[in-house]
C-alpha cells in the first residue's frame, strides 16, 4: 500500500479551502444584475385559495416582479414529479396529486409556496411579499399519520381517503402458516419519528439566462444536478435540456435532502428569463424546516414468531407512512422498495409478509433521509429481535448469532439476495471491544450510586450501491442507476476525472484520487476530481444511497482500465513492440523481459504528439469513458452496541459507551470511513434520544427552528469506538460495500434496546427525552402509581 | 444609511450600511468574505462565529453598527502568509470536518475556546465549549480529537501574527 493509495488515511485535498474559508457555495455566487427572490408560504396547513392579489406588492420599491401558480401554468411549466411508480396490491397505480411549483387554488401544508417576489434586495422582496393580500379558505387538517385514512379531510382529489397506495411484498400465506405453528409471537408498536434533515448549509437557488444564447444556467445545492437538468428540462419544462447548465458548487451537507428537485430552483431559473436578470434564492432556517423534504414517519406494527428452538420462522409487519402533502421526487420508494427488503435483516427467516399503506397529510413532504427506509426497517427488526430474545429468556447477543444468515449467496423472502457476509465475525469483534463480559459489573456498579445501566445491540444491514438499472426499472424506478466517470490524461501527464457523483462532505476529490492515483501509479496531486457541473461532466445520477464508491469509483475505474490498455497501444507503438507484450505496472509500461519501459508521463505525452502512428492505426490522445452499472446492490452490514446509564431523578440517559464494527468491503480511505461511521451514528443518536417533527393538530409545524427541534451537539454524544472487519463484494470490481449510512441505519434500535434494557420494559418512543425516560423509569418503579 | 468603520482581517474598511445590516451581512455582501457562513437564523448554529475585538462572537446576531470602530478576525484572516493557523492545521490533521460548512466558525470557536481555557483541554470541556457550534456531518468525534491537538500546537508552535 502506498502512501496515497488503497487503503491509506489519505489527509483531505479538499480541507485545504474549507479550513481557511475559501470553499465556495451556492450562496457564495454573485452574478451582475442579481436580483433576489422570496417566497410568500402559506401559513395554513390545508386551505382554498379564493384569490391572490400582488397589486399593491408590485408597486412596492424595488419589486421587479410578482408571480403566482397563474403565471407559471400560463407558461405552460409543469409540476413537480415523483420518479418512482409504486403499485397497490390490487395492481392499480399509486395516487399522484398535482404537484405545482407555485399553488394552484389551494395550499396543503404550512410553507407550500404561494407566490415569490423578485425584488433589488432581499429585504424589499419580504417587504413586498407582506403585502401580498391572500384570501383564505380555511380548511380543517389532516396531521396524524395512523388516522390519515380514517380522516374527513380530503388532501388531493385523486384520493378520496388519503391512501397513496396500498403495498405489499411478500409472502402472506406462507407467513401465516409459520405463525400458526409458532411456539412464540412476539408483538410490537412502533413509531419511527419524524426528522428534519437540517444540513448545516441551507438549501439556495441562483438562476441566470442569457438571452444572446438562449442559455440558461442554475446554481443549485445538489446531490444529483444532472438528474436536477433532467427534471427540470423533461418534466418541469423549464428549459431545454442542453441549452441548461446546472452547477451544483461545494454542498454543505445532504443527508438525502439536496436530492429531490424542489419548487424553489424551479421558480429561480424560470424567473431569471422572466425579470431578465439573475435571480438569487437562499434558505433561512426557517424556510428549510418548513419545506425541505422530512424524513421517516412511520406508524408500524409488527410481530415475529419463532419456533421451539428459538429459531425465527416468519415475520409480518404493517406500516403506515406519512408522504406528506405532496409526492416528492423519490419519496414513493423509500417506505416500500427501500424498506421492505431489508426486513429480514441479518436473519434467516424463512417467511415474511409486509404491507404498507402509503398516506397524505397536511405536512410537508416526507423523502430520502440518510438511511432512507432501512432505518425504519432496522428499527422494527432489531427491536423486535430484542424484544423476543427478553421474552425467550435468551442473551441478545447470543439470540441473535444463533438467527444468523451463515450462508451466501442468501436469497430472503423479500427480493434481495445477500451476497457475502461474515456476521457472527462482526459479532465477535464488537462483544470484544465493547468488553460485553463485564457489562453486569458495570451495571451493578451504576445501580449502587443509584443509576440504571444497560446494553443494546443493532446487528444491521442496508443495501447500497444503488442501484442495477434493470432491478430498479422493474420494481417502478423511473431512471437507471448507473454511473459514469470520463478520465482525461493530459499531455503532462497530469489527470483529470469527470465523475458523475458528488461530493458534498463524503471527500470524493480524495478518495477517488486515491484510486487514480493507485491505478495509474502517478502522486496523488497530479490527479484532480471533476463533479457538479453539467456542462463539464456529461451525465451522471449523483450522490445518495451509499453509492459513490461502489458504483462511482467501480465506473472510474472501468475507465481508467481502459486508458491503461490504450495506453497499452502507444506504449507499443513508441517502443516498436508487440502490444500483447507491454505490461503496465508501478506506473510504468514496459516490455515484458527488457528493461525498455516508459513512464505512464512519457506515454501521455506521446499519445498526443503522435509522432510514432498514424491516425489510420491508432487515434492520438488518451482519454475515456466509462458507465458503470452494478449487477446487484451491495450488503454493507454490522453490530452497534450501545451502553446507556439513565439517572432516574432526572431521565437523563447518558451514552457511556459506543462500539461499532462494521463490513465495508474493501475501504479506500479509513480516516475517512470512520468518519462517515461517526456522522451516521450522530444523526442515529439523535432520532432516538433527541430530534423529532413536531406539527400540532391545525399542521403547525411547533418545531421550525433550531430553538424548538434538538440537533445533537457536542456534549450529547460520547466519542465512539469503530472497529471494521471485511468482506469484499464480489458484485463491483474494487470490492467496495459503501459506508455513508449505516452508522444512522444502526444507531436507532441500538439506543432504544439499552434504555429499554436498562428500565426493565419496552414501552418508550423516540425520542426517548429525559422527559420520556423519567416518565418510563417512574413506570418501572411504581407500576400502580404511574398509571 | 449609516456609516461604519472597522478593522477586518488588518485592513481598515468604511461603508455606508443600512442600520439593520448584520455584522455576518456586511462582511459576505460587502467585504464578499464568504468564509463567514450563514447556517440558522436563531444564533444557535454558530457558523458565523468571528472574532470582535479579540472574543468570538456569532456575527448573526451583531449589528455592522455595533461592530463600528472594532476589530474584527474572520476565518480568511485567522492565518497570515501561506501557513494554516495551527487550529486550521488540525482540523485537517484529525478529519474534522466533511462538508466544510460548519468549519469556519467551528474553527474560530476553537480557536477563542483555547484563548479562553488554554491549551490543555480534555474531551469534556471542548464538548461543554462547543455547546453553540453544530455540526451535522462529523458527530463531533474528530471535531473534539481536532480542538484538543489544535490548542496543544497552539501552545508549542510561536503563533502567526495575530490580525487582530
Amino acid at each position: 500500500m502506498s502512501a496515497t493509495g488503497i487503503g491509506a488515511p489519505v489527509r483531505r485535498k479538499e480541507d485545504q479551502r474549507f479550513v481557511t474559508g475559501q470553499g465556495r457555495y451556492v450562496d457564495d455566487f454573485n452574478r451582475p444584475g442579481q436580483a433576489y427572490a422570496y417566497f410568500l408560504r402559506s401559513p395554513h396547513a390545508h386551505a382554498a385559495i379564493r384569490s391572490i392579489d400582488v397589486s399593491q406588492a408590485k408597486a412596492m420599491p424595488g419589486v421587479l416582479a410578482v408571480f403566482t401558480g397563474d403565471d407559471l401554468a400560463a407558461d405552460r411549466i409543469g409540476g413537480l414529479i415523483c420518479g418512482w411508480m409504486i403499485h397497490s396490491k390490487d395492481g392499480t397505480p399509486m395516487k399522484a396529486g398535482p404537484h405545482p411549483a407555485l399553488a394552484q387554488g389551494k395550499v396543503r401544508y404550512v410553507g407550500d409556496h404561494v407566490a415569490v417576489v423578485i425584488a433589488e434586495t432581499l429585504a424589499q422582496a419580504k417587504d413586498a411579499a407582506e403585502a401580498i393580500a391572500v384570501d383564505y379558505d380555511v380548511l380543517p387538517a389532516v396531521v396524524d399519520t395512523a388516522q390519515a385514512t380514517k380522516a374527513s379531510v380530503q388532501v388531493h382529489d385523486v384520493s378520496p381517503d388519503n391512501t397513496v397506495f396500498n403495498w405489499h411484498l411478500g409472502n402472506k400465506d406462507e407467513t401465516d402458516a409459520a405463525f400458526a405453528r409458532a411456539k412464540h409471537v412476539t408483538k410490537i408498536d412502533l413509531i419511527n419519528n419524524r426528522l428534519v434533515p437540517n444540513p448545516i448549509e441551507p438549501r439556495a437557488a441562483l438562476g441566470e439566462y442569457d438571452p444572446g444564447t438562449d442559455n440558461y444556467t442554475l446554481y443549485t445545492t445538489s446531490q444529483n444536478p444532472h438528474v436536477a437538468r433532467l427534471v427540470l428540462s423533461a418534466f418541469i419544462g423549464v428549459a431545454p435540456e442542453h441549452k441548461l447548465r446546472v452547477i451544483a458548487p461545494d454542498v454543505g451537507g445532504g443527508f438525502g435532502s439536496k436530492i429531490f428537485i424542489y419548487a424553489e430552483e424551479t421558480v429561480c431559473v424560470w424567473a431569471a428569463k422572466k425579470v431578465k436578470r439573475p435571480v438569487k434564492w437562499t434558505s433561512d432556517r426557517s424556510e428549510a424546516f418548513l419545506s425541505d423534504a422530512h424524513g421517516r414517519d412511520h406508524v408500524t406494527h409488527a410481530e415475529m414468531a419463532t419456533d421451539e428452538n428459538g429459531k425465527i420462522i416468519g415475520l409480518k409487519v404493517h406500516t403506515i407512512a406519512n408522504l406528506g402533502a405532496y409526492l416528492s421526487t423519490f419519496s414513493s420508494s423509500v417506505p416500500t422498495y427501500l424498506y421492505a427488503p431489508l426486513l429480514s435483516g441479518q436473519y434467516d427467516i424463512p417467511a415474511i409478509y409486509c404491507e404498507v399503506d402509503g398516506v397524505y397529510t397536511n405536512t410537508a413532504p416526507v423523502d430520502a433521509y440518510r438511511g432512507a427506509g432501512r432505518p425504519e426497517a432496522t428499527f422494527v427488526i432489531e427491536r423486535l429481535v430484542e424484544k423476543t430474545a427478553r421474552e425467550l429468556g435468551q442473551d441478545p447477543a447470543e439470540f441473535r448469532r444463533k438467527n444468523y444468515i451463515t450462508q451466501f449467496p442468501h436469497a430472503t423472502p423479500v427480493i434481495m439476495t445477500y451476497d457475502t457476509g461474515d456476521y457472527a465475525a462482526s459479532l465477535d469483534k464488537a462483544l470484544e471491544l465493547a468488553d460485553y463480559r463485564n457489562f453486569q459489573a458495570r451495571k451493578q456498579d451504576s445501580a449502587r450510586r443509584g443509576k440504571l445501566r444497560g446494553i443494546g445491540f443493532s446487528s444491521y444491514i442496508e443495501a447500497c450501491g444503488i442501484a442495477p438499472s434493470q432491478a430498479v426499472g422493474s420494481l417502478g424506478a423511473g431512471v437507471g442507476l448507473w454511473e459514469s466517470a470520463e478520465v482525461r490524461v493530459n499531455p503532462t501527464g497530469s489527470v483529470e476525472v469527470l465523475t458523475g457523483s458528488h461530493s458534498h462532505g463524503q471527500g470524493h476529490e480524495t478518495t477517488f484520487a486515491q484510486l487514480v492515483s493507485d491505478r495509474l501509479g502517478i502522486p496523488i496531486d497530479q490527479v484532480s476530481i471533476v463533479h457538479g457541473d453539467t456542462d463539464k461532466v456529461q451525465f451522471g445520477m449523483g450522490t445518495y444511497g451509499s453509492r459513490s464508491g461502489a458504483v462511482g469509483m467501480s465506473a472510474i475505474a472501468k475507465a481508467l482500465d481502459k486508458v491503461i490498455a490504450k495506453g497499452k497501444k502507444v506504449a507499443a507503438h513508441v517502443l516498436e513492440a508487440s502490444e500483447g507484450d507491454v505490461e503496465f505496472k508501478d506506473g510504468r509500461f514496459g516490455i515484458a523481459g527488457t528493461d525498455r519501459s516508459l513512464a505512464f508521463g512519457e506515454v501521455a505525452l506521446q499519445a498526443y504528439i503522435a509522432h510514432k502512428f498514424s491516425g489510420q492505426e491508432l487515434e492520438p490522445g488518451l482519454k475515456e469513458g466509462a458507465f458503470y452499472d452494478p449487477t446487484n446492490f451491495t450488503f454493507p452490514a454490522g453490530v452497534h452496541i450501545c451502553e446507556v446509564e439513565i439517572d432516574p431523578e432526572t431521565g437523563v440517559a447518558k451514552i457511556e459507551r459506543w462500539t461499532a464494527v462494521d463490513d465495508f468491503g474493501v475501504i479506500i480511505n479509513p480516516m475517512i470511513v470512520e468518519g462517515q461511521v461517526h456522522g451516521g451514528i450522530a444523526q442515529g443518536v439523535g432520532q432516538a434520544l433527541l430530534e423529532g417533527a413536531v406539527y400540532d393538530q391545525n399542521g403547525q409545524l411547533v418545531t421550525a427552528s433550531f430553538n424548538d427541534y434538538c440537533m445533537p451537539r457536542a456534549i450529547d454524544l460520547p466519542s465512539f469506538q469503530v472497529g471494521m472487519t471485511v468482506t469484499p463484494c464480489p458484485s463491483n470490481p474494487l470490492g467496495i460495500k459503501g459506508c455513508g449510512e449505516a452508522g444512522a441505519i444502526a444507531a436507532p434500535p441500538a439506543v432504544i434496546n439499552a434504555i429499554t434494557d436498562a428500565l426493565g420494559h419496552e414501552d418508550i418512543a423516540m425520542p426517548a427525552t429525559p422527559q420520556a425516560i423519567w416518565r418510563a423509569a417512574q413506570k418501572a418503579r411504581m407500576p400502580m402509581a404511574a398509571e | 444609511m449609516t456609516t461604519v468603520s472597522l478593522t477586518v482581517n488588518g485592513q481598515s474598511v468604511t461603508a455606508d450600511v443600512d442600520p439593520r445590516t448584520l455584522l455576518v451581512q456586511f462582511l459576505r455582501d460587502n467585504l464578499r468574505l464568504t468564509g463567514t457562513h450563514v447556517g440558522c437564523d436563531t444564533s444557535q448554529c454558530g457558523a458565523c462565529v468571528v472574532h470582535l475585538n479579540g472574543q468570538a462572537v456569532k456575527s448573526c446576531t451583531v449589528l455592522a453598527v455595533q461592530a463600528d470602530a472594532g476589530t474584527v478576525t474572520t476565518i480568511e484572516g485567522l492565518s497570515q502568509g501561506g501557513d494554516l493557523h495551527p487550529m486550521q492545521a488540525a482540523f485537517r490533521e484529525h478529519h474534522g470536518l466533511q462538508c466544510g460548512y460548519c468549519t469556519p466558525g467551528m474553527i474560530m470557536s476553537a480557536v477563542d475556546i483555547v484563548n479562553r481555557k488554554g491549551h490543555s483541554l480534555d474531551e469534556e470541556t471542548i464538548r461543554a465549549e462547543l455547546e453553540g457550534n453544530l455540526c451535522r456531518c462529523t458527530g463531533y468525534h474528530n471535531i473534539v480529537k481536532a480542538v484538543a491537538a489544535g490548542a496543544q500546537a497552539m501552545g508549542q508552535t510561536p503563533l502567526p501574527q495575530a490580525a487582530e
